[in-house]
């Protein structure tokens, strides 16, 4: 973690071979948060490591905190936000899923607690592997949801997500979620940026007015307790207060563009879509392989794009829809299942609002569940399916991509008829 | 770009492998990304890494299954499919192993680098664990990169005696290797 070379096209940071995982520990040390308390979990346990190291070396001067388990950590880091502090924690998959009750508590207390989850699979089948379902498992808890696509992104997003989660007009906990494997260990260049530029960047919280605290001796209440009129106050609040965040990461964006050079587009990033006639709609590490993947089908005359969901909670309905409106056809990419639903969750919530896409037809890929690739080939196909539906051809609605018995005619059928009977 | 697969089984340094070049890509001003698969970290279960080298940014997030090379940390994977697996023609092998008598074939082959990396690594750093001799032994082999920025970016995983130990086993490997065209 020494200094390394110097990138001498972008002033105001020097350029490291980081994994994301040291690309959001790294973030967290920049955001200096007075107590950090966590516990480690395949495939997040290196950036426990790291902030523990940056706080044993004296990098890092905050309390840490180290647990028994993810319940505690974000009991203590919950409790310490509302006592005036700045936090961070860390957690994945069954450690996300042991802090449950408390993730709930902590957006109801609006504190802004700001943690890192690394996207993999949620206990049900044991897996040790890629997936977003534990940040779908999660999606209702009040929380605002970001997805990052690089090890730059990683870094970069938990930067802005302090500035969202402490905004005075917000106030509400961010999550910064990045698929395990594939990012999580992936080592390449990233920007880091050096401290005075983030102290800069997140000083304008030093101006705004300071957020109720809790204070030894004061009198106040703090969290959720509400009935009836009471209770709905407080949900219609922090309702609103998401809605609030959409155009509040989008000033966000901007200003982070002013100091470190790097822009995102805010809620969602468009690639190659202003004359696309058919979108793949996808988040997190797939979407540099989609990009690739983009620029071949481009030299082979097919018009298509990608729109990059940044900003999952709240969902971005309103840019997605003006990115997508009028376009031929719309294939989703889901890398977690919606049970109850045959297509995948994104798709399921891009549906609502179809009516507003101007007739845009819509169709479901689940792939990347489980630690499967989400190989080129398998975006090739995605694109190819989605400009079919494009042409009107007769494709199915919803396809797993890397499991081509759920296309057979009859995948829907109990085995008990598939075999002739038990 | 160049697609490099990585074989060994934890404990062998695969990982920090792929990470290491990855470094020395980015000193020169390229790019470099690599990642490994595998669930649970263990020692001796067999270890996949993936690295891609490029003068453009590296956007895949994806594992490789058409590689322009392969590096086998672990000789008794040295005939496995697994290994050979989608290996592009013209492609090279890099090999650790204590037998150079050249007992590897693959249509697709066209260059084999043999180090004995664990020996190496024995005299210099009394550990068999051969990854830094890998390094300078893959820089040479490739052609992609010169000995320095290898020894440069290995400040970044060692300090003290140990880094000046691991950069004598970069050069060794760098030096040491066999090559052989076929």
């Amino acid at each position: 973690m020494k200094p390394k070379t110097q990138d001498k096209t972008k002033p105001g940071s020097q350029i490291e071979v980081i994994t994301g995982n040291a690309a959001a520990a790294i973030g967290a040390k920049l955001a200096r948060p007075d107590v950090v308390a966590a516990y480690p979990i395949t495939p997040q346990t290196e950036i426990i490591e790291q902030i523990s190291k940056f706080h044993a070396d004296g990098e890092m001067d905050c309390e840490l905190i180290t647990v028994e388990g993810e319940n505690s950590a974000m009991n203590a880091v919950t409790a310490a936000c509302l006592a005036g502090g700045r936090v961070f924690t860390a957690s994945s998959s069954w450690g996300l899923v042991f802090m449950y009750d408390a993730i709930l508590a902590t957006a109801g207390a609006r504190a802004p607690v700001v943690m890192v989850n690394v996207n993999r699979e949620t206990p049900g089948i044991i897996a040790v592997s890629c997936g977003q379902q534990d940040m779908i498992s999660t999606r209702d808890a009040g929380w605002i949801f970001l997805i990052a696509e690089d090890c730059q992104e990683i870094l970069d997003l938990v930067l802005q997500a302090y500035r969202l989660a402490e905004d005075y007009d917000i106030q509400v906990p961010v999550m910064v979620h990045y698929d395990g494997f594939y990012l999580s260990y992936l080592s390449e260049g990233v920007n880091v940026p050096f401290q005075e530029d983030a102290d800069r960047f997140l000083s304008v919280l030093n101006d705004q007015p300071q957020r109720t605290k809790l204070v030894p001796g004061g009198k106040l209440g703090c969290g959720t307790h509400g009935i009836l009129g009471g209770y709905l106050e407080l949900r219609y609040k922090h309702v609103s207060a998401m809605e609030r965040s959409k155009a509040k990461f989008e000033e966000i964006d901007k200003e982070f563009q002013e100091i470190f050079g790097r822009s995102y587009g805010g809620q969602i990033e468009e690639y190659r879509m202003d004359d696309a006639d058919v979108v793949l709609v996808g988040s997190g590490s797939m979407c540099g392989t989609i990009k690739a993947v983009i620029d071949e089908k481009r030299d082979a005359g097919v018009k298509v794009g990608l729109l990059k969901i940044r900003m999952y909670r709240p969902f971005p309905g309103e840019v997605m829809v003006a990115a997508l409106k009028g376009k031929k056809a719309i294939g989703v990419v889901d890398r977690s299942l919606c049970f109850g639903f045959k297509g995948g969750p994104i798709y399921t919530e891009l549906k609502a609002f179809e009516t507003q896409l101007g007739g845009s037809k819509m169709m479901s890929f689940i792939d990347g569940i489980a630690n499967t690739d989400i190989t080129k080939a398998n975006v090739e196909q995605m694109i190819d399916l989605t400009c079919d539906l494009a042409e009107g051809k007769d494709v199915r609605e919803v396809t797993w991509v890397s499991y081509p018995e759920a296309q057979e005619p009859d995948s829907e059928k109990p085995d008990s008829e598939k075999r002739g009977g038990l | 770009m160049s697609e490099v697969r990585f074989h060994g089984r934890g404990g062998q340094g695969v990982v920090t492998t792929s990470k290491i070049l990855a470094n020395a890509f980015a000193r020169t001003g390229q790019f470099g990304a690599s990642f490994p698969m595998l669930g649970f970290e263990r020692r001796g279960a067999p270890v996949t890494a993936f690295g891609r080298f490029s003068d453009k940014p590296v956007r895949e997030k994806t594992q490789i299954y058409n590689p322009d090379i392969i590096v086998v940390l672990d000789p008794s994977q040295r005939s496995s499919d697994a290994v050979f697996q989608g290996l592009l023609p013209g492609g090279m092998m890099l090999l650790n192993d204590s037998d150079n008598t050249m007992n590897v074939s693959h249509e697709n082959l066209k260059r084999l680098g043999i180090i004995d990396a664990n020996k190496i690594a024995l005299e210099e750093i009394g550990l068999s664990i051969p990854n830094t001799v890998i390094v300078g032994a893959f820089a040479r082999m490739s052609g992609l990169l010169e000995i320095e920025p290898c020894c440069d970016a290995l400040q970044d995983y060692f300090s003290g005696k140990k880094l000046s130990a691991n950069i004598v086993c970069a050069k060794r490997g760098f030096e040491e290797v066999e090559l052989f065209d076929l």
